[in-house]
């Protein structure tokens, strides 16, 4: 039941709930080449493997008003044929050098990335340049791909009540900013994509000064440097930053949605809070947040288990979920999900009680120190996982952060006080920056 | 010079650079073979770079071995070891874990319970004590049964409206109506809403055996520790007696079947029986199955019914091998309306590949990608434990990894043209589809 994604060429799921850990003792290397691309090096020598993105500061969020899915369908279209790759071929070299790759977008950035030897570093990099600049796209290859992106629509949403589900508690809970509309785009204006909006996005967007290249793997900075400026090098800048996005009016009424479909066997009660993101110069806010979501939904001793499933035994599952990695301001989810002959104002109504407490009289020192301890291991077992490490700080600089903020997290995060969480549940656990949804079976056909 | 002067040249050069690759040096993990003081075998593989060590189990025999009407039985025992053990209820096994950083994970498939550990050197004794105990003696209390059935239950019921979940369980229950794997390893509603706490206690003796488990360990440790912390992990295990596998009937009924479902985008399932592991062709299976239906964009199937006629995001077929049966299998999603077209091109597809083969350059991107990629897979602890037990369960040999190239590149252009010819049938193709396709 998690209900925040980003989009892959493939059908990765991949959770945006991004564990903000940092390896501990890696060598981590960023510097910006002259015509402003970023650059982060992540050493790790223990197989002859690089991990090669790029990612592009520009998502979903950054569509013009109309166009939605254009992020994501141009993703798409960068597999196409430029003026020296032939249509569909990127691909087929990647694997004929025994690599894989794949691409992904979410509302803050798109990324691209291949997984190759290292001594392949080279032609991967010569190939993602290209394409930067260099693709060339028809009214034919546009209309095939956009079918291709209405069933990928069809497949992640229009199946799925769960997903339409979630698609209509995000768009309540952005009554002004663009993360109310979701990635993959509104199916009415998916289906008016054209080349003109598709070429358009790519002259705006695709240039170095608002890109980021993380190669992790069997590689050195110098080596990284040399090819970087070789063939990142020569690409001229657009010269022109993103746009800030649309913000927030203050939010004064709490929304409700009640959403019925005659797919839907199990029913649920989700609430989502609109609550600050990452910021660089009060990070312990986020941080404080990170743990709150930690402590009141994460496994069998977290809060709202304990509450609804163990004690009240009104609910099979429970949980929380925060996403601190977004550029704007973000989500805090809650949810309940009904034991049977439970009703969902019931769970609704444990969940309510937990927060409050919560908000009241803050976490134990023992939850507190559990949560932190769990940091401390995470950042362990991260060192064994070396392509989430390369997603960790693309994702961080591509959503405004930088490499300092990924390195300096583990200590914000235990600098935090019982006291910090308390305020922090007081604070943006609020009804009026909230959305509570009910997922239920059409009454119709029950 | 240019992008395709560059890329060719690479490309040449990458045969050099393959032939390195494949050379054991450039990749070749050490695996040991040991054995435990008590006698248990295990392979190790020493990384001493990161103070971890991962664990990873395979007891063969899992879902398939539940009664006839207790289906369902071991992915609830599975789900039940970590929810109170010995002296601990599940709020307490839960906190004792998360004081010593540990991560368990418990999961049974049709042909195995699987259960990996990631552990911290700095605690590792205490924490295999803890797993131990959860092997041993979990306690299967009122509560968590009730509790976990209930998620179980309420998965079961949600597959029950699902399009893909729907059309995989109707294929398997055609193809499989006397054997345990035309079920689901959930079970249903009315096996589950049965099981007893006395069945979850014969389950746990009967599925987690010492003669059928399949041990690797990966990590910051010596062979002795390791085959220490082997033995204690073992110690509360029952002995009995190694699984015998018997291959079944899986020749599944050919032809069309539609389940009607009121959603936009249809839900399809194909296949027909396939090649069992130690069949001389599975390897030129395998890389024809490469050309035809796997390998993401670069297959033959993604070409014709994605990049060049949009009728689906993603489509793929598969050597689909289990211990009592093989089959080739694959699916595809797509709009009602596109469904008719889309099975056509898999028919012609099929019958394309079966006629003439795979063509020589495909044959040589094959070759190229499945080589290079192999040592690409081996970048964590996590993966190397859980590769090593698979290659004990195949009985593939402590060498396969230095072999399993050299298998690939030895496949001709006549290997995949006999072994499509002997594979793929395709008018006994068996079909379901979920949704609201047209023309069908």
């Amino acid at each position: 039941m998690r209900l925040t994604y980003t989009l892959t060429v493939f059908g990765m799921l991949l959770s945006m709930a991004l564990a903000p850990v940092t390896r501990a003792g890696s060598v981590v290397t960023d510097f910006r080449l002259d015509n402003g691309m970023d650059v982060v090096v992540i050493e790790d020598h223990r197989a002859a493997v690089v991990t090669h993105m790029v990612w592009y500061r520009v998502g979903a969020a950054d569509e013009p008003w109309g166009h939605s899915g254009i992020a994501h369908f141009f993703e798409h279209l960068m597999f196409k044929a430029t003026d020296k790759i032939a249509d569909g071929e990127f691909s087929k070299i990647v694997a004929a050098n025994g690599g894989s790759d794949n691409a992904f977008t979410s509302h803050d950035y798109t990324a691209y990335y291949q997984r190759i030897a290292s001594d392949r570093l080279e032609l991967v990099m010569d190939m993602e340049a290209n394409r930067m600049r260099n693709l060339l796209l028809t009214d034919a290859v546009v209309a095939t791909e956009r079918a291709v992106i209405l069933e990928e629509r069809n497949q992640r949403t229009d199946n799925s009540p769960q997903a339409l589900f979630n698609e209509q508690m995000e768009s309540a809970l952005y009554m002004n900013h663009p993360y109310g509309v979701p990635v993959i785009g509104w199916r009415h204006e998916m289906e008016k994509l054209n080349l003109a909006d598709a070429q358009a996005f790519y002259a705006r967007y695709y240039a170095p000064d608002n890109a980021i290249l993380v190669v992790a793997g069997d590689v050195t900075p110098e080596q990284v440097r040399a090819l970087a400026e070789t063939y990142y090098g020569p690409l001229l800048p657009s010269g022109r930053p993103p746009e800030a996005r649309p913000q927030e009016p203050p939010q004064l009424a709490p929304r409700r949605i009640e959403m019925h479909d005659a797919q839907v066997r199990q029913p649920y009660v989700m609430r989502n809070y609109l609550v600050p993101t990452f910021d660089p110069s009060n990070p312990r806010e986020s941080a404080a947040l990170s743990i709150l979501s930690d402590i009141l939904g994460d496994g069998i001793t977290s809060r709202l288990a304990q509450a609804l499933q163990l004690e009240q035994k009104v609910a099979i599952d429970s949980g929380s979920y925060y996403t601190p990695g977004r550029r704007d301001q973000t989500n805090f989810s809650v949810y309940g999900v009904p034991a049977p002959g439970q009703d969902l104002a019931i769970v609704e109504a444990a969940i309510d009680a937990v927060l409050v407490e919560m908000a009241t009289n803050g976490p134990t020192e023992e939850e507190l120190a559990r949560v932190k301890r769990l940091n401390r291991a995470a950042l362990i077992f991260a060192q064994d996982e070396l392509a989430s490490q390369a997603r960790l700080y693309g994702a961080a600089l591509a959503s405004g952060g930088a490499v300092a903020d990924v390195q300096n997290w583990p200590a914000v995060i235990e600098a935090v006080t019982a006291e910090d969480v308390r305020l922090a549940a007081e604070k943006y656990l609020v009804l009026e920056h909230s959305v509570t949804g009910w997922l239920v079976r059409t009454k119709e056909t029950q | 010079m240019g992008m395709i002067s560059t890329v060719r040249a690479t490309l040449s050069a990458g045969l050099v650079a393959i032939a390195v690759l494949a050379s054991p040096p450039a990749w070749a993990l050490e695996i040991q073979d040991l054995k435990s003081p008590n006698g248990a075998v295990f392979w190790l593989v020493e990384e001493p770079s990161i103070p971890i060590v991962a664990l990873e189990i395979s007891f063969t025999g899992g879902a398939r071995l539940d009664p006839a009407d207790r289906t369902g039985l071991a992915n609830l025992m599975a789900g039940l070891v970590e929810e109170g053990a010995g002296d601990l209820d599940a709020v307490g096994f839960s906190k004792a874990r998360d004081d010593l950083s540990a991560r368990f994970g418990f999961s049974a498939g049709q042909d195995g319970i699987d259960v990996s550990a990631r552990m911290l050197m700095e605690t590792l004794e205490p924490s295999v004590a803890l797993l131990a105990t959860a092997l041993a003696s979990p306690r299967f209390d009122p509560e968590p049964i009730e509790r976990v059935k209930a998620q179980i239950l309420s998965v079961i019921a949600e597959a029950g409206t699902e399009p893909e979940s729907m059309a995989a369980n109707t294929w398997y229950a055609a193809t499989f109506p006397d054997h345990r794997y035309g079920r689901t390893t959930n079970g249903t509603a009315e096996s589950v809403s049965a099981i007893t706490r006395g069945d979850l206690i014969a389950a746990r003796s009967r599925l987690l055996t010492r003669a059928n488990a399949r041990i690797a360990v990966v990590g910051a440790i010596n062979a002795e520790r390791a085959g220490r912390m082997v033995d204690t992990v073992l110690a509360g295990l029952e002995q009995g007696s190694p699984l015998v596998h018997q291959r079944v009937n899986d020749a599944p009924p050919p032809g069309l079947r539609v389940i009607e479902l009121d959603v936009p985008q249809s839900a399809a399932v194909f296949g027909h029986a396939g090649l069992t592991r130690d069949d001389p062709d599975f390897i030129p299976a395998y890389v024809m199955n490469y050309v035809l239906g796997s390998g993401g964009f670069t297959s033959r199937l993604m070409t014709e019914v994605r990049e060049k006629r949009g009728l689906a995001y993603g489509i793929y077929s598969y050597l689909a091998v289990r211990d009592e049966s093989a089959l080739y299998l694959g699916a595809v999603q797509t709009v009602n309306e596109g469904m008719a077209e889309t099975l056509e091109v898999v028919k012609a597809e099929w019958a394309l590949m079966a006629a003439e083969g795979a063509t020589a350059d495909e044959l040589d991107r094959a070759k190229r990608y499945l080589t290079g990629a192999f040592p690409l897979s081996f970048d964590s602890n996590s993966k190397i434990a859980n590769y090593l037990v698979f290659i004990q369960e195949a009985d593939l040999g402590i060498d396969y990894i230095d072999r399993r190239n050299g298998l690939i590149e030895a496949v001709t252009l006549e290997d995949v043209k006999r072994v499509a010819a002997r594979v793929l049938k395709p008018n006994e193709l068996s079909i379901v589809v979920v949704g609201k396709p047209t023309g069908l």
